[in-house]
Formats: C-alpha cells, structure tokens, sequence
C-alpha cells in the first residue's frame, strides 16, 4: 500500500489536513507540538487504498526533540510526501520543503492556512513558486476545507525533482532568493488581535491577561459541569433511574451476593448512588454523573485555550517560575493537559527538549497534577464538607508541586535548557475542529474508563464480599491509621487507587470520614501512585530505571504529605 | 552611521534590528536558524519579561520567544 506522510513545521496544520484526507479525526490545536506521535489513516487514491499517516511538526531534518526524531525516522518508509507549507511564513517553512526536495521522496506541497495570507497583505505567485520548486503547490484552508479535492488530485502528481544537498547556509540562501520572488508583502495596520497577541506577552498586561484567563477557565469549567450535573444528570439519575433500581432492589432479594455487585448496599432503605456502590448504582453515577460533566466542561474550556494559541503565551508568562523547578515554560502545556488525563500528559512531554525535562514534568504530573476524574470527586465528595477543604487539598497539590519541583531541580542531574518556541498568531477557535476535539476527548474517556470502572467496582464488592480487603487492610494497618489516620477500610481505596482513582475515593464515601480525613485521603491518592494506564505510559516513555525513581518519589511524598496534613488538620 | 552592536537582551523594546552573529555552539545555531533566525534576517523586538525572562522577537511576521541565556547570545544591529 502506498504511504503517505503528513509533514511539515509545527504548527501548520497538518493535522487538520490529515483529518480532511483521511476522515479519521485528530485532535487540532494552534500551538506547535499538538501531535507527538503519529496518527494513521486510509484515502481513495484513484482505484487504489493508500495509507496516510499524521508526522509530528518538524523545523529541520537535523532533530531537536524527540517529535522531530520520530518524524525523521517515518520518513524513512514513507512513498510521498504531502509537505503542508504555512502560507504566511513562507521563509522558515521552505527550508523544510528545500530539505524534503534533496532527499529523492516525491512531494506535493499544500500551501496551508492560505485564508489568511489575504488580510496579513502577502500575496505569492503560486505558478512561479510551482516552477522554483518543481513539484505540485496547492494553496488550501484545512479547517475549512478549502483546496483539499485538488490536493487529493495533485497527489498522483507528485514528483521528485532530486535537488543536490547542500549547505545549511546555502539552503536558507536558496529559500531567500525564492521568497522574493514570488512573495510581495503590502504594509498594513497592526490589528486588535496582534495587539492583544503582544500584550499578552509583555510582564504587566500578560499577567493581568492570564489571570482573567485562568479565572474565567475556572468559572467556565464549574458553571458547565455544574449545570450539566444539576439540570440535566442528577434529575436523570435521581427521578427515572433511582425507581428502576427500587423495584430491581427487593427482585434481587434486597441483600446478597449478587445484590451486593449489581446494586450494592442500601442505605436506610433507599438507593444512595455515591454510597451504595453497585453496578448499576455507583457503577454508572460514578462515570456519568459526577466525571463526565467535569471531563465535557473541563475540555471545552481546554480546546479554547489550545484553539485560540493562548497556551504558549503562558509558557512565556511562566518561564521564570518554571526555571525554579528545573523546566521551561513550556512544560506548562503538559502540565494543563494532565489536569484533564495524566496519560496524553505524560505522552505530550514528548515535546520537551531533554530526558531531565521530561522526567521531571512527567513526575510532577504524576504526583501533583490530579485527573479531571478525581477532581470531579474531589469536589463532589470533599465540596459537601466545604469549600474550604477543596482548596486545601488543591493548595497542598500545589505546595507539593512546588517544593518538589524544587527538590527535583535541584536533585536530578543535567541541565535544563532554555525556552525556544514559536508563537502562533491568536486565531478564533474553528468550532467544527474545537467540537471534534471535545467528543474525540469525551468518546476516550467513556470508551477507555468506563469499562475498567466498572470492572473496579464488581472486583471490589467481590473481594470485599470474600474478606480479601480485610485481610489487606490489617496488614497495612499500622500505616493507614498510624501515619494518616485513616481507618484501615481506607487501604482498599488506595489500593484501588491503581485501577481507577475516582472510584477509590468514591469508595471512601460510605466510611463516614471527617473532612480533615477526607482531605488527607484525596491528597494522597492523588499523590501515592499513578493509574494503571498512567503508570504504562510513564515506564513506556521514560523507561524503567524512570519509572522505579518516580515510585519512590510518589510513595516516599505521599507518606511524608499525608503525616503532615493528619497531623496538622 | 554605524550604530553599535547589541544583544537582544540590550534592545528596546520595539526597537528592530538586523541579525549579525549568533555567538553559540552548533546546537543552539541550529534551533535557531530552524526558527528563520539566521545572520541578515530582520528581527523585531516586541517584549521580554522580567527578571531574565524570555525576549519575545518577531522574524518574518512570526513571533518567537527564546529564553534569556539564548537572547544574550543573539547580536543584532539596530537600525
């Protein structure tokens, strides 16, 4: 089957290209480094089926992070190449397409984003550009879907002119002599939206632009998880669900065994969908009224910073406080990830230049960036006993990052190097790409999650139904109650905690614990270890020399933490 | 009038310049060059942070930001 391979810069929208193509869906953004691995799909080539695969964004052939390695190393088995070109800044990315040309691939060049070159006043002769370069140069709008038919046309053209290599210099030399011959730029004014590109970088405006930012993310993220669970899911669960299951409830014989799987325990008689912990009773609440708001409303408002190009002006923003923690700004991006799913988080440090970075963001991720999932039951279950107690656990979380960022820094050997990213123009987010995005994140979430917390919760009622947990929680006593004062019930959440850390502390829910308990308990669930798909991830990623430090680290603080908060609430 | 060399670190804000010399190890040169930061290229300065923080430039209507350590290292002359 003939290959096809998406490459270009980051940030050019190969990505969008790739899901115009292919139908397959891939998530979009506007900051480089959205993809990190690649992504494959099929297209119609004539008669024939050929394979199309998404390259992550590359400046050069000559690699700087480990995105650009892999890009490199798909080039290798690749049969064409469908080079997406950003049209308003021909200079850097013909350097790539000049590269491409002496390597003996045949090429098609998608002259990508080229909307836009009519109000930023450039206009590019693209017959001339068609006749310097000597391969097929389509001018196309991806998100839209603009010129895509007739670079599905051209692609059968493609061809190879075989330029002879040379020079890094002389290439940039070549690259100058054809820009200025088929671009003409015309002087413009600068527009709101360039204006407020360069405040948003700028000490005093950037802070005072990120911290609205950020709070409205914040009021966006609860007033639409909010809703959704207040008007649309818990009247849901609570009017037409909670009476199927009474009626089930005395079916089933009100107790036993399989009432206990399917249902659960009965509290004072009625159904409590957090506390009963059953199938069909938490089993279902769990995942659909308390984390799938928070996942909807949580990706939402993420896919509107990532779509606008808000995210690297942050990176800028934060540069300085993430140099005290051993990174650069950028690791912030990961970090905001991994509040949704510490997985595509640990995944996405993949743009990180050196292994010190990435070990460091990923450890942190793990440790002090708590899921979408358990926050929501952070604030479900910890937000009965008080706002309070929610901040106090997201401040600890945060303390922590802190202080073993710090620690890490100061610690791990090797340096960090220095931030050097590009920043994409503010653009209005596509909302057919921010909508994809949103149910591609949602289907994830409910085709990944939903059946291992289910599984969790029958494997729970049945070890708890054999006295396994028991046994368990009087091994690790000593350490539960004696350290973190917790009831020894609380070892079966954490162990838990491997599988699916919304369930765990769900499981906490029925112990009648304090608040200060409560607080104790989420924080160190949070902290103590990853989920299991997270903990895949991690050892995949950084290996498992990595990984054993990172445990060590994560068990080592959790205990530490965990003291210190039951001592202290 | 030959104006005197400077560091993007040194220019004003708003201030633009040409590119003269990029005083780093072949690493560093590539990355930037990979960015159209290249000897001769026009180069803007919009911001920097405070504190030594990243320098905001912007080369061929795209912006870059490039940490502090790096920006010393970028001479321009200012037109």
């Amino acid at each position: 089957m003939t290959k096809i391979l998406l490459m270009g810069n980051p940030n050019v929208g190969k990505s969008a290209v790739f899901s115009r193509l292919t139908g397959v869906k891939a998530l979009v953004s506007n900051y480089p480094g959205t993809t990190v691995s690649y992504t494959r799909g099929q297209m119609k080539l004539g008669e024939e089926t050929a394979e199309v695969i998404d390259v992550p964004g590359t400046y050069t052939l000559e690699p700087t992070s480990q995105a650009e390695e892999i890009a490199l190393e798909m080039l290798e088995g690749g049969d064409i190449v469908v080079n997406v070109v950003n049209a308003t800044n021909l200079e850097r990315n013909l350097y790539l397409t000049l590269q491409l040309l002496e390597k003996g691939i045949p090429i098609v060049v998608a002259l990508n984003i080229w909307d836009d070159t009519k109000h930023l006043g450039i206009d590019i002769d693209i017959d001339k550009l068609r006749q310097r370069l000597g391969v097929p140069v389509i001018p196309t709008v991806a998100v839209t879907g603009q010129g895509i038919k007739e670079l599905v046309e051209a692609i059968p053209h493609a061809v190879s002119p075989q330029l002879t290599p040379t020079s890094s210099s002389k290439r940039w030399a070549k690259v100058g002599k054809i820009v200025e011959e088929v671009q003409r730029i015309r002087h413009r004014h600068h527009t709101w939206r360039e204006r407020l590109a360069d405040a948003s970088v700028r000490p005093i405006t950037g802070g005072i632009i990120a911290a609205l930012v950020l709070a409205a993310a914040l009021v966006l993220v609860r007033f639409i998880s909010e809703g959704l669970i207040n008007y649309a899911l818990d009247p849901l669960f609570n009017n037409l669900w909670a009476p199927v299951l009474m009626k089930l409830s005395p079916l089933m014989g009100g107790e036993g065994f399989l009432h206990n799987i399917v249902i659960g325990q009965l509290v004072g008689g009625e159904i409590d969908f957090v506390q009963s912990f059953g199938l069909l009773t938490s089993g279902l609440y769990v995942p659909f009224a308390m984390v799938l708001p928070y996942i909807i409303s949580f990706y939402f408002v993420l896919g509107l910073m990532e779509d606008t190009g808000y995210l690297p002006r942050l990176a800028v923003l934060m540069d300085n406080v993430m140099h005290r923690l051993g990174l650069h700004g950028y690791a912030i991006i990961p970090t905001l990830l991994g509040l949704g799913c510490n997985v595509p988080a640990v995944l996405s440090t993949r743009i990180l230049e050196s292994k010190r970075e990435r070990f460091i963001t990923a450890t942190l991720i793990s440790i002090a960036v708590p899921c979408a999932a358990l926050q929501a039951m952070i604030i479900g279950l910890v937000g009965e006993q008080g706002i309070q107690y929610v901040i106090m656990v997201y401040g600890t979380l945060f303390i922590v990052w802190i202080i073993l960022g710090f620690i890490l820094n100061r610690t791990v050997r090797g340096f960090s190097p220095e931030l050097l990213i590009e920043i994409p123009p503010y653009r209005l987010p596509p909302w057919r790409t921010l909508f994809q995005k949103l149910w591609m994140r949602t289907y994830g979430f409910l085709v990944e999650a939903i059946p291992i917390i289910l599984g969790a919760v029958a494997a729970i009622n049945i070890l708890y139904y054999f006295g396994v947990f028991d046994a368990v929680a009087n091994f690790m006593a000593p350490v539960v109650t004696g350290l973190l004062g917790l009831p020894k019930e609380a070892v079966s959440a954490i162990a838990i905690g491997f599988l699916r850390k919304d369930v765990a502390l769900g499981m906490l829910a029925p112990l009648g614990l304090s608040a200060g308990q409560l607080v104790v308990g989420s924080v160190v669930l949070a902290m103590f270890f990853p989920c299991i798909a997270t903990f895949v991830v991690f050892l995949r990623e950084l290996g498992v020399l990595n990984m054993l430090k990172a445990a060590g680290i994560m068990l080592a603080s959790a205990l530490i933490v965990g003291g210190i908060l039951n001592l202290i609430l | 009038m030959e104006k005197e060399l400077t560091t993007l670190v040194q220019m004003e804000k708003g201030q633009s310049g040409t590119v003269l010399q990029l005083k780093g190890g072949r690493g560093l040169v590539n990355r930037l060059n990979a960015l159209g930061i290249i000897p001769g290229k026009k180069i803007t300065k919009v911001s920097a942070m405070l504190m030594r923080g990243p320098v905001t430039v912007e080369v061929d209507r795209a912006q870059i930001a490039i940490g502090f350590g790096m920006a010393k290292k970028i001479f321009v002359r200012p037109d």
